[in-house]
Parts: C-alpha cells; structure tokens; sequence
C-alpha cells in the first residue's frame, strides 16, 4: 500500500513525541485505542489556567504509520489552540490533510477521540463545564 | 535504487520542530553485496534460479511442441522432457514418476486433491479431518466441501503450533456414514515455519485406513520429503517455491499400497491419465523438474547454511531487543523461517520503517477486518502480539551480509518506534496492560 507524503513525513518524522506529566493540574492525558485492535494513542496537553490555550502537547502511539501520522498531526494542531478551538477539529479535516485512504479512517477517528479524551481530562481536573470553554473561546 | 535516500530528503525538508525522534536517518553507504530493495521473503515466493532458466529456454521457441502431440518429432521431443521432469520431482520426493499430475500450481493440487477425494469416496464416508493453519487453499476449499454436506474436523494447534497425535486419533471416524475418508495436513507452514510430524501422521492413517494428504509446499525441496517411508498418499507441491516458474505444479497420488484414485475436476481431452486434462506447459514442467533436481543436489548443504543464518538472525535481534517472542516450536522448523514479535510495536509501522527490505507482517491492518494472522491466533497468542510480528524467509540466495543490514535496520526501527510506544513506556514503568480497560473501537 503507498502512503501519501505527508503520512510518510510524519512517520519518519514525528512532531511533538513525549510524555507530559499526568498528575499535573494543568495537563489532560487521553489514552485511546486497545492493544489486540493494533492501535492506541495517548495524547497529552498542557492548558494555560487563564486563557484556555493549549500551550504543549505530546503524543506516543502504538499502531501504523496512518495512526502515528493522525496523532502527530492532532498535536501539531491542537498546539496555540483554545481548548474550544481544540474541540472543533475532526476526523475528516485529518483524513483529508493526510489524504487517508479509507481503510484508514479509523486511524482518524481515534485521533480526535484521543484529543477529546485529553480535553475531557483536563476539564474533569479543573472542574471546567463546557459552558466556560465555549465562553472563553468567544472571548479570542 | 535508494528508495531510503528519498524519504530522508522528504523528511529533511519538512516542519523538524520536535523532539528529534528520526525513524529513518538519512542513507549511509551500503554494505559489500547488499542491494535494494533487498528480498527476505521466501516462502511467499522465490526468485527463478538461473539454471532452471536456462533449462526452460528452448521449450519456448525451438522445442515449442505439444507433448500431446504423438505423431511428429515435435510432440515427441515435448513429451520427452516432460517425462525427463517426471522423474526428477518424483526422485526428489520418493515417488515414481507415473505417480505424478501436473497442474497450474498447489492451490489448484489441494483442489484437485480435495475435492476429487470427496467425490470419488463419498459412498465410503464423509468425514474429512483437517486442521487450522493450513493455507486457505485447503481451508477454503474444505469450507466448499461443507456446504455440499461434507463434514470437516478442524483439529487445533498447540501453543508450538503443532497438532496433538491424540486429537488426530480422536477424530477419526472408522465406522458408519460419517466414516473419515482423508485427513489432509500441511508438511510445514508457510507463517511459522513449523513442521507437522507428517510420518506419525501416516502411519496412523494407514492403520486406520484413511487417505492421508499433505500440502508440502514449503518442505518439498527443504527438507527431506519421502511419500513412501511417511506414508503419504496424496502430496501438493508447486515451482515458483523452489526457485523455479510461477504457475506450474503438481499433485503426487499414491498408486499402490493403498491405490488412490481421484475424480477429475477438469474435463477436456483426457490429458494426465484423465485427471487433469488442458495442454501441458511444458517450458514450466521442464522448469519444476530441473529446480527438484537443483533441490535434490544442494538441499543437505543448503539447508545447514540458512539454519546457521537464520539463528544468527535470531540471536542478533534478541540481544538487542527486549520483549520479543518467537513464534512457533524452534525444533520442528524450516531452516529458512524466522516468525519473530517486537511486542509493543505494530507491525505494519514496522514494516514501513523497513520498506527498502521486502518480509512479512502478521497484522493485517490494512485488511477490512483488521484481523490479524489466524496462524498466529490459532497458537493462542494475544491480537496484540500477533499484530507485532514479521515474517523473515531466508532463501537460496540470501547472504550473511543480507542478514546482518536486515538486522542492523529493523534493531535501529524497532528502539525508534518503541520510543513513540505508549505500551512499552508503560511497561517499562511496570503498569500491566492486562488489568487496563481499553475502549474497544
């Protein structure tokens, strides 16, 4: 199977692999995926307490060059953005920027669940309700 | 051609504004005899020898014949070498060459194997015993055999990947109209490089009466193959695996001792004593007998030199990396195969990283199912450990140096793909996957 080039140039070059620290007040860890499905994603950010910005995010990935390349890119774009901004991203902007074939779109189902997950995480810690988010997301 | 150089020109040119994980790094000089893309996958298919070429040249243009053909020097000459082939592929495999049918390859010898067994003894039974690594060639076409009321025992396989002699003794039927009229078992397997106890199993099918095929085309040619001293009745085998042509193999049928008979599957014209009738291709025949004799020659010799590459393989791969699995009994194993899982890396990443080098994964992500081997599945090892695993097939024309740059490569892939595996950070801080409830998707 032929990758396109930019699934190719993340896989040879992956942006932003690392490990944030989960116990962190600040910093949202989704792990998505399963083992026995060959794929799982961890994604992590780190969000600015005032302004809701996404300042850092890493990712690790077990799974294909597709998976690795979806979650690569996930981070790249969720880096500077609000965490409303962040939520607005989806599969289909992913497959589209990798041009995914279609065997491959779950790869980017399961980045925008890890960037969900990773969200969800960070409000849950910070007692943060949707409501806010959207709010501050507005206020940018 | 350097298909390297380019992902790293690629790559070089791009966003690096990260944290200088690099998978591929950029193309060093290559090693005295090693040329890309390089071919470790043997058991799906094998570069024609030149000798079997050579052999097979003047039975294009010259000696064009039809070996059918009984009345001119031309059908003659054509029937000649075909009967010359005969003998050499029966030699190599303890036959007489009358023993032997030609056919279009070993998926259409298990078909013809099966099915004509089926039909031509279904007075006598309809009990069929198989088991669940065979290739799909017999799975499927025992699954076709079911739907036309045969009914097919599929024996499982041990954590080694060999059957239990028991569970096949257990599964026979002696007696009534669900008697077993065949028990069809694979010589060695083409994932894992196991070998089946195959004189065990004849020797129990010929005491209990029961037809006994084997799909030999991974052993026919690597191992000693002899029909009479094993018992076999019924044997596939097929050129392009032995360094000979794509499209031509044959199907050994016992003539005494039990004689095997089988209902043709192809009409036309009465050719191979009615069992499989169609012209021959006789440049192919010429090919598959002088790739046996080829075997017959260096087989001792060259059977030794890819078991010492292969351990040499084996032992390279394990002192550099931690959690690996090798799949499969070691004991009871083609010279030629090494079915090894980098746990905590998926295969098909792997698989790019090492796309200049041409093996086989056992995930099949790409797949619609995104199920990973069955063959590997059947031993009972995890998805997850399944979808970690590469096929090696090392060949006749495979070298040290070979070995050494296929090591050297997947060793530098397999620590950079494990430093983007959230698995193996896990692991390494001693959190056990087993007891984390993932999301299935």
């Amino acid at each position: 199977m032929a990758y396109s080039d930019k699934v190719v140039d993340h896989y040879e070059n992956p942006r932003n692999v690392g490990t944030l620290d989960k116990s962190s007040e600040s910093v949202g860890t989704g792990l998505v995926g399963a083992p026995e499905c060959g794929d799982v994603m961890r994604l992590q950010i780190r969000v600015n307490p005032e302004t809701h910005v996404i300042e850092d995010a890493k990712f690790k990935t077990f799974g294909c060059g597709s998976a690795i390349a979806s979650s690569s890119l996930a981070t790249e774009w969720v880096k500077g953005k609000t965490i409303a901004e962040a939520l607005t991203i989806t599969n289909t902007d992913i497959v589209k920027e990798l041009a995914l074939p279609p065997v491959k779109i779950h790869c980017s189902v399961l980045a925008e669940d890890a960037i969900r997950a990773a969200i969800g995480d960070w409000k849950k810690k910070n007692h943060v309700t949707e409501e806010v988010g959207v709010a501050v997301a507005a206020a940018h | 051609m350097s298909i390297d150089s380019n992902i790293s020109q690629n790559g070089a040119g791009s966003d690096m504004s990260n944290t200088g994980v690099v998978i591929s790094h950029s193309a060093t000089p290559l090693p005295e005899g090693v040329h890309l893309p390089l071919y470790m996958d043997n058991h799906a298919t094998t570069p024609m020898d030149p000798r079997v070429l050579e052999a097979m040249m003047p039975y294009f243009t010259g000696k064009f014949g039809n070996a059918a053909s009984r009345n001119h020097q031309f059908g003659w000459e054509a029937e000649s070498a075909v009967e010359t082939a005969r003998t050499q592929i029966a030699k190599l495999i303890g036959a007489t060459a009358k023993e032997l049918i030609f056919t279009s390859g070993a998926t259409e010898s298990n078909n013809l194997a099966l099915k004509g067994i089926a039909e031509m003894y279904r007075e006598r039974g309809n009990h069929i015993i198989t088991q669940v690594t065979e290739h799909k060639a017999v799975l499927d076409t025992c699954k076709k055999l079911e739907k036309q009321g045969f009914r097919v025992t599929y024996l499982p396989v041990q954590a080694d990947g060999l059957i239990d002699l028991d569970d096949l003794r257990r599964a026979i039927v002696t007696e009534g109209p669900e008697k077993t009229i065949l028990v069809s078992i694979m010589f060695a397997n083409n994932e894992i490089g196991v070998i089946q106890p195959i004189a065990e199993i004849g020797k129990i099918c010929h005491e209990k009466g029961v037809i006994f095929h084997t799909d030999a085309v991974q052993a026919v040619g690597k191992i000693p193959v002899d029909v009479q001293a094993m018992n076999i009745d019924v044997l596939s085998l097929t050129a392009h695996k032995i360094y000979g042509p794509k499209g031509v193999g044959a199907l050994y049928v016992r003539r005494r001792n039990p004689r095997v008979q089988i209902t043709e599957q192809i009409n036309g014209g009465g050719h191979e004593r009615g069992m499989r009738s169609g012209t021959l291709n006789v440049p192919g025949i010429v090919g598959l007998g002088a790739a046996c004799e080829i075997c017959m020659n260096e087989m001792e010799a060259e059977g030794k030199r890819e078991l010492e590459l292969r351990n040499y393989l084996k032992a390279k791969l394990e002192a550099a990396i931690d959690y690996v699995h090798v799949n499969g009994n070691m004991e009871h194993h083609l010279p030629g195969n090494l079915n090894m899982s980098f746990v905590y890396v998926e295969g098909e990443s792997l698989l790019m990283g090492i796309n200049d080098i041409a093996v086989s994964s056992g995930s099949a992500c790409t797949s619609a199912t995104l199920e990973p081997s069955y063959v590997l599945k059947a031993l009972g090892l995890g998805d997850d450990v399944a979808h970690s695993s590469i096929r090696f097939g090392l060949g006749r024309f495979n070298t040290k140096a070979e070995v050494d740059y296929v090591a050297d490569k997947l060793i530098d892939v397999v620590l950079k793909l494990r430093e983007l595996s959230p698995l193996y950070e896990m692991v390494k801080e001693g959190i056990d996957l087993t007891k984390i409830e993932w999301a299935a998707h």
